[in-house]
């Protein structure tokens, strides 16, 4: 196709691998998209940016994206991505993750990324289900609604990831959804240019499985549904926790300043060949 | 004005019509054939009525919409 008839964000993409995988009408391209436009809005070099994903459908994302990636393991990206920011601290190091790879395998790594406050973004695309495997019921299925390992109705009640992400200690923590691409944009660009570990909970849309079993068969009535079922969370702060069941807070939870990993280990290092002397640094593994 | 404002790229389209239900002006519409692809693509019927948000763009999945900025004839040339 014609060059300039292409879609803007077309040239970060991979397009011998368009089109892609995801279903028809996945939220995971939404937030390709939005990524996309926050990083143009944030200004950041798109040369230094560098993709870390886990295992699942949203996972899939840094395969299509002309940018320096790593598909890791499941439920680790946050520990790959430490690893990358670490040895070299000017890369733009972004997680996209799904919420059985970041709340169910890597919970761990999720909240001690957090606790570190190390200057990572972690973008968490959740669409309540595990939609890759075949729709089983995952740690943020919504009370009550159905999947594939829950046929009367998922009994558990769900994770709030934002809410724990942001207890944790992460300085910038987000929720949207998908039916709002213009805050989510906004909410990227906040969170690439916050120093220190940001979270956005993207609340996607699954029309396969999640709305296949919840009676929502296409993606169109699901947007809809995030949209009338969203709530600002400066509402949202007002209601009682009954009038707020079911619904989706969406909005701004964390975004303050505080210490960076990264700058303390690269501070550590400057003060140990500067001042420390050699020998006592030596001695440690000597000692061994 | 050109007369092709809006473009849909049909290798990329998946037919969600996401698009169709969210523009904010209507400017879209299911076409009722099927393409090679059996997909029913969007066709921007409405298209003198696009203020250029680009919602579309935005929210297409699989990045296959396209919003130009209005050109005059006159000054295409």
């Amino acid at each position: 196709m014609d060059e300039n008839r292409e879609n803007r964000f077309m040239k970060y993409l991979r397009k011998d691998r368009l089109p892609h995988i995801f279903c028809a009408g996945c939220g995971n391209g939404i937030v390709m998209n939005t990524f996309f436009n926050g990083m143009e809005m944030a200004e950041v070099d798109f040369e230094k940016v560098v993709m870390v994903s886990g295992i699942g459908c949203s996972s899939r994302i840094p395969g299509y994206v002309k940018c320096d990636s790593l598909h890791t393991t499941h439920g680790r990206p946050i520990s790959f991505a430490t690893g990358i920011k670490l040895a070299n601290p000017e890369n733009e190091v972004v997680v996209f993750t799904g919420d059985g790879d970041a709340a169910a395998i890597g919970g761990n790594h999720l909240i001690h990324g957090a606790r570190r406050n190390i200057n990572i973004t972690v973008i968490c695309i959740n669409n309540s289900i595990y939609g890759m495997t075949g729709g089983q019921i995952s740690p943020t299925s919504p009370k009550g609604s159905y999947g594939s390992t829950a046929p009367y109705g998922a009994l558990e009640r769900p994770f709030k990831l934002s809410e724990m992400v942001k207890a944790a200690g992460a300085t910038y923590v987000a929720r949207w959804t998908t039916a709002q691409p213009v805050q989510l944009s906004n909410a990227i660009k906040k969170a690439l240019k916050n120093k220190g570990f940001s979270f956005i909970e993207v609340m996607s849309q699954c029309p396969t499985y999640f709305g296949r079993k919840n009676k929502m068969r296409s993606p169109i009535e699901m947007l809809k549904w995030m949209k009338e079922e969203s709530i600002v969370k400066r509402r949202a702060d007002k209601l009682s926790a009954e009038e707020l069941e079911g619904k989706i807070i969406v909005g701004e939870f964390q975004n303050k300043e505080e210490p960076e990993f990264s700058d303390k280990v690269c501070q550590l290092l400057e003060a140990q060949c500067t001042t420390g002397k050699p020998s006592s640094t030596r001695s440690a593994f000597e000692g061994d | 004005m050109v007369d092709f404002m809006i473009t849909v790229d049909e290798n990329l389209c998946k037919g969600c019509n996401i698009c169709t239900e969210f523009c904010p002006r209507k400017v879209y519409q299911e076409s009722g054939v099927l393409n090679k692809k059996g997909v029913h693509v969007p066709v921007p019927e409405n298209e003198d009525k696009c203020t250029q948000c680009q919602l579309c763009a935005l929210m297409c999945p699989d990045q296959a919409i396209k919003v130009d900025e209005k050109v005059d004839e006159k000054d295409d040339k």
